[in-house]
C-alpha cells in the first residue's frame, strides 16, 4: 500500500525512511537473479525452434489437454481451499479450544511433507481397494487415477495458503465490527455477506491465488494419484518431464513457456483485482 | 424507561456483576463510571443485548427484553474503537442499518440516501459522505459511528467509552457536542467511562460501580459532595485520608485547612499552580502519608521545605476505608 501511494505522488519524494533507490535496486536485482534469469533461459531455449514448430508442439492436442487439466484442477482445488480454508481460519481465530496449537501445526504440515509422500498416501487411501476408495467404488465413484484425484491432491497441497493469508486479517477485523452490524439489525447471512467477506476479500483472493499457482506447478504429489494417461490425466508439468526424458528439450521448453505466460497473466489479473479492492478499503 | 433488575453475570470464575438494580428515566443522560473490571461495560452490553445475563431481567418501557436479540431491541450502540465498516464509504456506513431492513420495511433508495445525508449534517460531517473511514480523523470517525447508530431511529443510545481513543482537545469538543445533541434529541443515553471528569461534566446522573456492584447512583453534585462509600470518595475526585479512631476521614484537597497552630505538621514537598488554585503536596512529619491541599490562588503559597499546620475541614467519615 505504501508503494502505491509513493508511486502516485511521484517517483521520488522525501521520506522518513531513507533509501528508496537502494531498496528498489536491491529488489529488482534480487528478482532478476532469482526469477528473471532462470525464466528467461526458458524463453531462450524455446526461441531456438521456429515459430511454426513452437506452435505445433506447444498447442498439440496432448499439450492442450494437459493445460486444461492443470489449470482446471488447480482452479477447482483453489476454490475448495478458499471455502474450507476460510472456515478453518475462522475456527482458529474465533474459538478457543483445547489442542488449538496442534490443529494450527497440522495446517502447516502440507508445506513440510515431501509432496511424493502426500501423493503416495492419498493414492493408497483413494485407490479402489484403499480405506476410502473401497466405499466409493461400489457407488461408481472413482477418485484415484481421475481428475478428481488430482483435485484432492492439490487441495491437500494448497490448504495452508488460504488459512495463513486469511487468519491475520480475520484476527484484525475483530468482533466489534460484527457486533456493530448486529446492533444495526443485520442478521447472520447479511453480516457475512456485507461485512466480513468484503473485509477479508483481498486476503482470501491472495490465498486462492497462491493455492492456485502452487496447484498449477505441483508435480510430486499429483503424478502418483493421477494415473498419467496422456490426454486424460496427464498434467502439464508431467508432460514437460516426459518430453525431457525423451530428449525433446525444445518441446519441453515450448510447453513450459506457454504455461508460464498463462500463469503470469492469471496472477497479474488477480493482483490487479486486489490492488483495486485495497484502494477502496484503504486505511 | 430502562429497568435493570437483579442482574448477575459470570465469566468462568470471574463474577462480573452481582445483582445489579438500576432504574433509568426516559430522556436521562447516564454515566456508568468505574475502574476497569468494575462491570460497567458488561452492564452496558447486557442492556444492549450483546451479552446475556445469567440471572435477572432487563426491561424497556416496562417490557421484558431479556431474551430479545440485539437487533430487535432498538438500541443504538457506539463502540470505543468506532467499529466502522472500512470497505464502505461514510454514507454507506451511516445507511447500513436501513439497507439491512426486511424488504417491505426498507425505505426507498432515494429515501435512504436522503436520511444518511441528513444524519451526516446532524453530526456536522456534510460533504464527507463519499470518503472512506480511513480518510477521516478519530473524532470524525466517532461521529460517523454515532450517525450510523442514530440512523435506525433507536429509543436508547448506548456508548462504550466513546471518547477513550481520542486526544484531549478532540475529546473535550466532542463531549460538549454530545451533550448538546442529547439535549436536542432527548434520547435516553447511557455511556460508559472510567474518566470521572467526563462523567461529572456530561451526565444527569452518575452510576459509580466497583467489583460488579453499584456503589452509588446520584447527580454529579451528590457523588462528589456526598459520596456514599469510601470507594466513591476516592474514585470520584481527589481525596485525602486522615486516620481517626472510627475509621478514616475523607477530605477533598480544597477542604483541607491551614491553621496557625494545633494541627498536624506537614513538610511541603511541592507547590504548583493547578488552574485557579495552588496545589500543595506535602508529607505529614514522621510518616509517609501524603497530603494534597488546594489553596486559593490569591493567597500566598508556602515555600517548598516549609512546615505548615493543617486540620481536616469539611470531611466524611468512613469506617475501615
Amino acid at each position: 500500500m505504501t508503494t502505491t501511494i509513493a508511486l502516485k505522488r511521484g517517483w521520488r519524494r522525501p521520506a522518513v525512511l531513507p533509501g528508496f533507490p537502494a531498496a528498489f535496486g536491491l529488489t529488482i536485482g534480487w528478482l532478476t537473479l532469482i526469477v528473471l534469469i532462470p525464466v528467461s533461459t526458458i524463453f531462450l531455449k524455446s526461441a531456438g525452434m521456429g515459430w511454426h514448430e513452437f506452435l505445433a508442439v506447444g498447442f498439440s492436442p496432448r499439450a492442450l489437454a494437459a493445460y486444461r487439466l492443470s489449470f482446471g484442477t488447480a482452479a477447482a482445488a483453489g476454490l475448495v481451499n478458499a471455502f474450507f480454508g476460510l472456515i478453518v481460519a475462522w475456527v482458529l481465530v474465533r474459538y478457543p479450544f483445547p489442542g488449538k496449537q496442534v490443529v494450527s501445526a497440522l495446517v502447516d504440515l502440507p508445506f513440510a511433507l515431501p509432496t511424493a509422500v502426500a501423493g503416495i498416501a492419498l493414492t493408497a487411501l483413494y485407490a479402489p481397494n484403499g480405506w476410502i476408495g473401497q466405499f466409493l467404488a461400489p457407488l461408481g465413484i472413482k477418485v484415484a487415477f481421475t481428475p478428481i484425484g488430482i483435485v484432492i491432491a492439490l487441495v491437500f497441497i494448497g490448504l495452508p495458503f488460504v488459512v495463513r493469508s486469511v487468519e491475520p486479517v480475520l484476527a484484525d477485523l475483530g468482533n466489534d465490527v460484527e457486533e456493530a452490524a448486529a446492533t444495526l439489525g443485520a442478521n447472520r447471512p447479511q453480516i457475512m455477506a456485507r461485512v466480513i467477506l468484503p473485509a477479508i476479500g483481498p486476503a482470501l483472493l491472495t490465498g486462492f491465488a497462491m493455492a492456485f499457482a502452487r496447484g498449477v506447478g505441483e508435480y510430486g504429489s499429483v503424478i502418483f494419484i493421477a494415473g498419467n494417461m496422456p490426454g486424460r490425466t496427464e498434467i502439464a508439468p508431467l508432460l514437460i518431464v516426459t518430453q525431457l526424458e525423451q530428449y525433446e528439450v525444445a518441446a519441453a521448453t515450448a510447453i513450459a513457456t506457454i504455461m508460464m505466460l498463462a500463469s503470469f497473466a492469471i496472477l497479474l489479473l488477480i493482483n490487479l483485482i486486489q490492488a483495486w479492492t485495497r484502494v477502496r478499503g484503504a486505511e | 424507561m430502562i429497568e435493570v433488575r437483579n442482574i448477575t453475570k459470570r465469566f468462568g470464575d470471574f463474577a462480573a456483576l452481582h445483582g445489579v438494580d438500576l432504574h433509568i428515566r426516559p430522556g436521562e443522560f447516564i454515566a456508568l463510571l468505574g475502574p476497569s473490571g468494575s462491570g460497567k461495560t458488561t452492564l452496558l452490553r447486557i442492556i444492549a443485548g450483546l451479552e446475556f445475563q445469567d440471572g435477572g431481567q432487563v426491561l424497556f418501557s416496562g417490557e421484558d427484553v431479556s431474551n430479545r436479540k440485539v437487533g430487535d431491541r432498538g438500541v443504538g450502540f457506539v463502540f470505543q474503537q468506532y467499529a466502522l465498516f472500512r470497505h464502505m464509504t461514510v454514507a454507506q456506513n451511516v445507511a447500513f442499518g436501513l439497507t439491512v431492513k426486511k424488504r417491505r420495511e426498507r425505505p426507498k433508495r432515494a429515501e435512504i440516501k436522503a436520511r444518511a445525508e441528513e444524519l451526516l449534517g446532524l453530526v456536522q460531517l456534510n460533504g464527507l459522505g463519499s470518503r472512506y473511514p480511513g480518510q477521516l480523523s478519530g473524532g470524525q470517525r466517532q461521529r460517523v459511528a454515532l450517525a450510523r447508530a442514530l440512523a435506525i431511529g433507536p429509543k436508547v443510545l448506548l456508548l462504550d467509552e466513546p471518547f477513550g481513543a481520542l486526544d484531549a482537545k478532540v475529546r473535550k469538543d466532542l463531549r460538549r457536542w454530545l451533550r448538546e445533541l442529547h439535549e436536542q434529541m432527548g434520547l435516553t443515553t447511557i455511556f460508559v467511562t472510567h474518566d470521572q471528569e467526563e462523567a461529572l461534566e456530561l451526565a444527569d446522573r452518575v452510576v459509580v460501580m466497583d467489583h460488579g456492584v453499584i456503589e452509588q447512583v446520584g447527580t454529579p453534585e451528590q457523588v462528589y459532595m456526598e459520596p456514599a462509600s469510601a470507594f466513591v470518595s476516592q474514585f470520584v475526585g481527589e481525596t485525602n485520608l486522615f486516620p481517626s479512631p472510627e475509621g478514616s476521614l475523607h477530605v477533598r484537597p480544597h477542604d483541607v485547612e491551614i491553621v496557625a497552630n494545633g494541627g498536624e505538621a506537614v513538610v511541603v514537598g511541592n507547590v504548583f499552580r493547578k488552574g485557579s488554585a495552588w496545589r500543595i503536596e506535602g508529607k505529614v512529619t514522621g510518616t509517609d502519608r501524603v497530603v494534597e491541599i488546594d489553596l486559593d490562588a490569591k493567597a500566598t503559597a508556602p515555600a517548598v521545605g516549609d512546615t505548615i499546620q493543617i486540620s481536616p475541614g469539611r470531611s466524611k467519615l468512613f469506617a475501615g476505608g
